[in-house]
């Protein structure tokens, strides 16, 4: 038990949290990086393949592009659906690989990277599709190659509703990093678990939840606002198409 | 310049393959303007997509400035892509971008520097009269301005050949001249082939100098519009000027007489009044200028016998007038 009326209380919260908080940044952020830099291919591969899609035909076979396309929605469907707790007990091999070690905040991003690049895949997948399929015909009437096709035509016009979709993940790796107290990665959801439940502080609770809300807010709000001025352009003043597809994407980007 | 020899196109298979064309052949000469007129449902727009290959052909070949395309790996298609623009009915401008940057794409996508690309752009939007819009995103534009950035998108890379996809079918007709007159312009000015689908005859009749017409994926007619005009019986003719349905009253014979070149602005139903006494009712008349001649179609009414019709009739052969009976009593 914590005695909230001695002298050090507030100083050791504010230490353990700013701790925790760094912590929690650290995993975070490094796992959104890696989540983007593979999240974002594999979602332009996963649309691409589809039937018809700019990559049916990979290296001239359709066979190539369907068993690309087969494994994708397989490896996403299951990083989706196995709990985050079972997932980042079961690649502790993999993460050993990868790390050298299972424990830690370094560690424990491996399996929130894993946990979040099929979520973003997703995100990526609804953003590409939501492109008029007009643009890559015209694209592709101009005599564009599949390269430009994506870095010039379905990135930069699907770039609004990405970044939603990565308002969504964001707040849901936040949101995972607080399980990874288990494997001792630290973070705001160690410092909630110990202090607050082990040690009967519920200050501790109050002031972690407190500060996680807060950065997922002013994430979701940074994000939308460059969501926003990229998608400014796109409607016209009424804002009639706009509002409606800003709310679509966060339902469909809602967890 | 345009060479589409017996394409066939079908989509689907087993019982719901639908053909979209059935050994369609078309020749598209260099400098001329071609319209193909259909129906929605007639095939028109897999015609022209198959033209730069958006939709590859089942069987046939395309043949466009003496390269046949059916025949080129994907890598060389792409190559004589750059050389044919593309216009759309919905315009399919990137909305991430500004008028000069979706006309840059183009000469990205060939690879121009950033230097070039910028005079290129202003240059070619100057020509479409959107220099002041250089800065604007499409969604600030009007659909006319829109087909403009188009327009100037599909010619920044001097392609030879324009394709047009119902380009004017989501205009007002105010907008859809002025978009006529600029293709018409360019057409001229630039020497460039354009093939253009429609289903609205008045594009045809304002700015081809041929015409398709595209039924159930066949070609019924095709031919310069000034010789269609004249041929008799020309469904394409009929309908670039409609005179309605016809109501034959007893005793009277309704004649079309076309007009064209020459004999178009001499005052042929003043004479014939003149020359046989006869109170001739004008039922129903289109004058147009075509490919810059005057032309056009007169439903007249001729009271009296079937034998004085039939004198009459030949006499207006002997000027040299096309002359279809339509109804009554020389029928």
């Amino acid at each position: 038990m914590i005695d909230v009326n001695s002298p050090t209380f507030w100083p050791e919260l504010i230490q353990v949290v700013l701790v925790g908080l760094g912590q929690t940044l650290y995993m975070v952020g490094f796992a959104l990086l890696f989540t983007i830099i593979i999240g974002l291919p594999l979602g332009i591969l996963l649309v691409g393949t589809e039937r018809g899609g700019l990559f049916e035909r990979l290296f001239g076979s359709t066979r190539v592009g369907r068993v690309i396309h087969t494994v994708l929605e397989f490896v996403v469907n299951l990083g989706r659906s196995v709990p985050f707790i079972i997932l980042m007990i079961a690649v502790i091999p993999f993460t050993r690989f990868v790390v050298g070690t299972f424990i830690g905040s370094t560690a424990a991003i491996v399996p929130l990277a894993l946990v979040a690049i099929p979520f973003f895949a997703r995100m990526v997948e609804i953003g590409i599709k939501e492109v008029d399929p007009g643009l890559t015909e015209a694209a592709h009437s101009l005599g564009a190659t599949r390269w430009q096709i994506v870095t010039k035509i379905l990135v930069p016009e699907a770039l609004p509703s990405m970044f939603l979709g990565l308002a969504t993940t964001i707040t849901s790796i936040i949101n995972f990093s607080a399980m990874v107290g288990t494997v001792a990665g630290g973070g705001l959801g160690d410092v909630a678990f110990r202090y607050g439940y082990q040690r009967f502080s519920t200050i501790h609770i109050v002031v972690v939840v407190i500060v996680i809300f807060v950065i997922v807010m002013i994430l979701q709000a940074v994000l939308t606002y460059f969501a926003k001025r990229f998608a400014r352009n796109s409607f016209d003043e009424k804002g009639g198409r706009a509002s409606r597809r800003l709310a679509a994407d966060t339902l469909t980007g809602g967890i | 310049m345009i060479s589409i020899s017996s394409v066939s196109k079908s989509f689907g298979a087993g019982e719901r393959r639908t053909v979209a064309l059935d050994n369609v052949s078309l020749e598209v000469a260099r400098g001329e303007m071609f319209g193909v007129v259909g129906q929605s449902g007639a095939g028109k727009s897999t015609l022209i997509r198959t033209v730069n290959l958006l939709e590859r052909p089942d069987s046939g070949t395309i043949t466009v400035d003496g390269v046949n395309l059916t025949a080129l790996r994907a890598q060389e298609l792409r190559i004589a892509r750059q050389g044919i623009g593309m216009i759309f009915q919905h315009f399919n401008l990137l909305s991430s971008r500004t008028v000069q940057g979706n006309v840059e794409l183009a000469l990205e996508v060939i690879g121009r520097d950033p230097r070039e690309r910028k005079r290129r752009a202003a240059e070619i939007l100057d020509l479409v009269g959107l220099t002041a819009k250089a800065g604007s995103y499409p969604a600030q534009l009007s659909g006319g301005q829109k087909q403009r950035v188009g327009i100037a998108r599909a010619l920044a890379a001097n392609p030879s050949v324009l394709l047009s996809d119902e380009a004017t079918s989501a205009l007002d007709p105010e907008t859809t001249r002025s978009i006529l007159e600029l293709l018409r312009t360019i057409n001229t000015e630039l020497g460039l082939t354009v093939l253009l689908i429609t289903h609205e005859m008045d594009v045809v009749k304002t700015v081809c100098d041929s015409a398709a017409l595209l039924e159930g994926g066949r070609i019924l007619e095709h031919g310069k519009l000034v010789e269609l005009i004249s041929t008799p019986g020309s469904r394409l003719a009929r309908d670039l000027f409609p005179l309605g349905a016809v109501t034959v009253r007893p005793g009277t014979t309704v004649i079309d007489i076309t007009f064209s070149g020459g004999n178009a602005d001499r005052p042929v139903i003043a004479q014939l009044a003149r020359d046989h006494s006869l109170d001739i009712s004008i039922l129903g008349a289109a004058i147009e200028t075509i490919a810059g001649n005057q032309a056009g179609r007169t439903r007249l009414e001729l009271p009296g016998t079937a034998q004085a019709h039939s004198a009459i009739i030949s006499d207006l052969r002997a000027q040299g007038l096309l002359v279809e009976v339509v109804g009554g009593e020389a029928a």
